[in-house]
């Protein structure tokens, strides 16, 4: 066989196996819809606030719930210490709320 | 057309040949090529279906929330304030709400606890998070012991467990009547953890946060909106690691492309000397660098996000775990939901193929020019 016939067979497969992961990822997508509405409904009923994404320090479990004297909380001079805390942003409403007192 | 299309065949014939010829560093930079679109791609699908998943589970979060701030440290808000802030024209409802965090020294886990509004079970009981289950052993029926502010025990029986499914929220969670809750961390009566907030026109949020901030100095109001912008900007790549992470990818691949802009080797310039030599035309000579560039960076592209998508999808990020992890010992497993459009597989085609297939061939041009006497004797 050709090499030319090889690679774009090689880029055919791949190309398919591409297209059946978006098949996939559509499906999964409606097959999710009744897991996400059930989510948000719990969410809207216990009325919580954040994703639980990170729960080894307070303010990367309830991030939007921080400010920013929390992840100094141990002493005024205290360093980040949590992984987590060097991943995520601050929350947008810090730059706001401190923002218009300073 | 028919020739034409020939005419590329043969050229990709020649074109697989010559990069078989060198094999090994051809292999190797494949290899590397596609690790590099797999971090990429497998960062761009994760951090883009937390964003979806987070965006349609927390919209339904509390309009506002009211916490009380002391000295830069939030406290406890008086129940009192819960009668002037229902007052405040606009606001339909409010309400104070239940709830803190616990460690348990037993696994050295941190659990967040919570009182629900309506809760079909009594005191005595709690609900818990799969993530608790997962850590303690425990399932419905069995005890967990909690100890309390005084230095007393108190036994809780689990009735029930939150699903697997809704771990991205409630992983951690554990509910608890408030009279439970009151009595293991000593709160009293007149004070609640921070107040919510429902309003009758969303459209008046701001300026019934604006009443509140007024009569109530010493709050700090959270709104929807802001939850909302929150975890739309998570993982945003200037957040800490993210910058490291990605720039350290994007390096990568400028150090590849700079490599092939930068000129050809002596063999590959000795290689298009003789192809010009026996009547090869520079067009024909750029055609075959443009697939030997569209060949590595096309393979590569195609192997790196379908590996990415596998990766964040199918195996749950595992490569990213140690680094989400941290210290936690409670995890919660994330089983994303693969929210991936083609804006984003184009937007990474566009990064990753267009730049390395042009940096081939802006070299081939100028060897490809240069006469083919000059380029052999080199």
């Amino acid at each position: 066989m050709r090499k030319s016939n090889c690679f774009l067979l090689y880029l055919a497969g791949n190309v398919l196996l591409l297209l059946f992961l978006f098949a996939h990822a559509f499906y999964q997508e409606i097959h999710a819809g009744p897991i996400l509405k059930a989510n948000s409904e719990l969410v809207a009923r216990l009325e919580l606030s954040d994703l639980c994404l990170f729960t080894e320090a307070s303010y990367t479990r309830h991030l939007t719930q921080t400010d920013l004297d929390t992840p100094f909380q141990d002493c005024p001079i205290c360093l980040e210490h949590f992984p987590s805390g060097s991943i995520l942003m601050p929350p947008e409403m810090l730059k706001r709320s401190y923002g218009k007192i300073n | 057309m028919g020739r034409s299309i020939e005419r590329h065949r043969y050229i990709l014939d020649f074109t697989l040949s010559s990069l078989f010829r060198r094999k090994g560093k051809n292999a190797s930079l494949l290899f590397v090529y596609t690790l590099v679109v797999f971090m990429l791609a497998s960062v761009v699908f994760f951090t883009h279906a937390i964003k979806r998943e987070g965006a349609i589970t927390l919209k339904n979060a509390p309009e506002m929330i009211i916490q009380r701030s002391v000295a830069g440290r939030r406290d406890l808000i008086p129940v009192s304030y819960l009668d002037k802030i229902q007052k405040i024209r606009g606001v339909s409802s409010a309400r104070c709400r239940l709830w803190g965090y616990y460690y348990d020294p037993v696994r050295g886990a941190n659990y967040t606890l919570m009182v629900p509004e309506k809760s079909g079970y009594g005191p005595g009981s709690i609900v818990i998070g799969e993530g608790v289950s997962r850590t303690r052993h425990v399932y419905p029926g069995d005890y967990l012991g909690f100890s309390a502010f005084d230095g007393s025990m108190i036994m809780l029986q689990i009735r029930d467990v939150f699903s697997a499914e809704s771990e991205l929220v409630s992983s951690d969670l554990i509910l608890m009547s408030e009279a439970d809750f009151r009595k293991l961390f000593g709160i009293q009566e007149k004070e609640a953890t921070d107040i919510v907030v429902r309003v009758r026109n969303p459209r008046e949020l701001s300026a019934i946060a604006w009443k509140v901030s007024d009569q109530f100095p010493d709050t700090r109001i959270v709104l929807r909106e802001e939850i909302l912008r929150t975890y739309d900007s998570i993982f945003n790549w200037r957040g800490g690691m993210m910058v490291f992470f990605l720039g350290g990818t994007l390096l990568a691949f400028l150090i590849f492309a700079w490599d092939r802009a930068s000129g050809l080797s002596q063999e590959e310039k000795r290689e298009i000397g003789i192809l010009k030599a026996i009547g090869w035309e520079t067009s024909d000579v750029i055609l075959m660098k443009f697939w030997e560039g569209l060949v590595i960076s096309l393979s590569a592209f195609l192997a790196g996000t379908i590996l990415a998508y596998c990766h964040v999808f199918f195996t749950h990020s595992f490569l990213f775990e140690p680094a989400l992890k941290g210290w936690a010992v409670l995890y919660p497993a994330f089983k994303l939901i693969p929210f991936i459009d083609l804006y984003q597989v184009a937007t990474l085609f566009f990064l990753t193929v267009v730049p390395y297939t042009v940096a081939t061939i802006i070299p081939s041009w100028t060897a490809a020019t240069i006469d083919p006497d000059t380029v052999m004797r080199a």
